[in-house]
């Protein structure tokens, strides 16, 4: 039997050239803060056991990742693997852990680049790990600890994270000039929204299994963050859901700031010695009022998701004081 | 039983696997940086960087097939740019006779073109880098470029158990098989959501099978003295050899983005 280490969806993993080298260097900034971050939590949480524990998980991703099962017409589901470990070992271990896999795929197999590697792991891995693990306490909050809520909650958030790592993948090959936005999102999200089934099902089936063999794990991650914090999720996320909605009303002008640059004449201007460093390319993330949309809803999101989060730690740290 | 775990790693006593690996993963950043950095439409320059991975396997007696073989491999993503000849605004290059007439724009066919051969340039030196040093020695050049202690023990775990999780992974896929029961020109398997179901009970299991092979790996490793830090040799001074490489390709890298950059528009 053929063991090909490549099973994830391939579209996910930006390969090298795709991506603008200031993008790249955004991506490798926010994941190098967060796997510093994640580091240290990680070691608070394990000691010693950080390195055989996160180790062997990320060897354990990474071999899950080639159990698929058939769908119609050759294709197969398979996982990606960041909610189900965020919900089992907490979304900082998983940090780690998906760092650690992207990483190994990037520079062994060439299964995405080494400059875009930075933003793989934030679309695949911590995008994943966060919005999986708080869309899933969300849920267990509302729907009680039953089976049906396991269900539920793992299946909704493991479907989440891989759409919003579509999402992301498609604003930032757009953003670099690579791929045109309203043609690449549509494509981009309808594929991964069933993709995103599959990951849902393996997810849950997980869940429902280690739920029966060893409820301690699934009982355990519950520690994390409390009541408060799955509010503050809540309240966030309608925010930005109203945001959304609003947003376009609010620009009456769709040429936006190109037409703003245009009028004031600094267009021209803006051409001379820096565009060797930032080509001309680069101004469709300013010229597509879509686009700015987008990209501000979802910078919006990740902002209000590291707020509620944050607000969740410091208010629950508070109530065990 | 062992899986057909495709290590890439070739080994050799050539010049380039003598190579530091630190000298080999800087050139390799350095290269792959410097190849994203130039403008689209620069042919010239792209023929000339893409003589470098060529030169380098020759010297690494890797034979051309091998980096060529694999350097395919980013391809199928050129599906996310092929947009671009459609939606970048420019001069009509040709107009292609369906959906009554589309029009490729020149410039987005360039820019197209330039994204795909950068990335399949790039990818290639990526291969070489990983072709002639070995996984060891990978680790060893993150850890001396830096990298913290912790991360690349880690990884370096990872790729010891990825091995010993994908057999048991093959094991449980074995075992499905097994249990499989298939007739000829009738409907087998059950639904999507019932197979789904099982392969997450697969996955499942692989999760709980390797949380206590981590507690067993833990009590070994406390077993031979371990006390959370994991332990690596200093790193040498580089060879004269190292510093010839890297000064040259550093030359020609810069000669490559002052040309591109500044002299190409």
């Amino acid at each position: 039997m053929l063991y090909t280490p490549t099973f994830s969806p391939p579209l996910l993993h930006i390969p090298e050239g795709f991506l603008h080298p200031v993008v790249s260097i955004t991506g490798w900034v926010i994941a190098v803060a967060c796997i510093g971050l994640a580091l240290i939590k990680t070691r608070g949480q394990l000691g010693d056991k950080q390195i055989p524990l996160m180790g062997v998980l990320a060897a354990f991703i990474f071999a899950a990742q080639a159990l698929n099962f058939p769908v119609a017409g050759g294709t197969s589901g398979h996982l990606l693997g960041a909610t189900l470990a965020a919900i089992i070992i907490g979304p900082w271990a998983t940090v780690l852990i998906m760092a650690s896999v992207i990483g190994l795929q990037a520079v062994l197999f060439q299964d995405g680049g080494l400059l875009p590697l930075g933003f793989n792991i934030v679309n695949m891995g911590i995008l994943g790990a966060f919005t999986g693990h708080l869309t899933y306490q969300l849920i267990r909050r509302v729907m009680g600890q039953g089976r049906a809520s396991l269900v539920v909650a793992g299946g909704v958030g493991a479907w989440i994270s891989v759409m919003l790592g579509a999402i992301a993948t498609a604003v930032q090959l757009a953003v670099s000039g690579t791929s045109a936005l309203n043609l690449a999102l549509p494509a981009m999200a309808g594929v991964h929204a069933l993709i995103g089934i599959g990951e849902a099902l393996i997810t849950v089936g997980a869940l429902v299994f280690i739920r029966t063999t060893r409820p301690d794990l699934i009982q355990n991650a519950q520690a994390a963050p409390g009541t408060r914090s799955a509010g503050w999720v809540g309240i966030g996320l309608a925010i930005t859901l109203a945001l959304t909605l609003i947003s376009p009303l609010a620009n009456p002008n769709p040429d936006g700031l190109e037409r703003v640059a245009e009028d004031q004449g600094f267009l021209n201007a803006a051409q001379g010695p820096s565009y060797t460093i930032l080509p001309d390319y680069t101004v469709p993330f300013i010229q597509d009022s879509n686009l700015t949309t987008i990209v501000a809803v979802a910078f919006g999101t990740l902002v209000v998701f590291g707020i509620a989060y944050a607000i969740g730690r410091i208010s629950r740290r508070g109530m065990t004081a | 039983m062992h899986i057909h775990f495709t290590d890439p790693y070739r080994s050799g006593a050539s010049l380039i696997h003598r190579l530091d690996p630190r000298t080999k993963m800087l050139c390799t950043l350095a290269f792959i940086l410097a190849t994203s950095l130039m403008p689209a439409g620069e042919w010239l320059h792209y023929a000339l960087l893409l003589c470098v991975p060529l030169f380098v396997s020759g010297l690494a007696g890797l034979g051309l097939r091998y980096v060529l073989k694999r350097s395919f491999v980013a391809l199928p993503f050129a599906l996310a740019a092929i947009t671009l000849p459609f939606t970048v605004p420019g001069p009509t290059l040709v107009t292609l006779p369906i959906f009554g007439g589309i029009a490729l724009s020149a410039e987005g066919t360039v820019r197209f073109l330039s994204v795909v051969l950068k990335s399949w340039i790039s990818v290639q030196m990526a291969i070489l880098l990983v072709a002639t040093t070995s996984f060891p020695d990978l680790l060893w050049a993150l850890r001396a470029l830096r990298v913290p202690r912790v991360l690349v023990s880690i990884v370096g775990l990872m790729y010891r158990y990825i091995f010993v999780l994908a057999d048991e992974a093959m094991r449980l896929t074995r075992a499905r098989a097994a249990r499989s029961g298939e007739r000829a020109g009738s409907q087998s398997g059950g639904s999507i959501i019932w197979r789904g179901k099982v392969a997450g009970g697969m996955v499942g299991n692989l999760a709980l099978r390797s949380f206590e092979r981590s507690e067993r790996i833990y009590d070994a490793m406390v077993a031979r003295g371990y006390a959370g830090e994991s332990r690596h040799f200093a790193p040498p001074r580089l060879s004269p050899n190292d510093v010839t490489a890297l000064a040259s390709l550093f030359a020609f890298l810069v000669l490559m983005l002052a040309t591109g950059l500044l002299l190409g528009r």
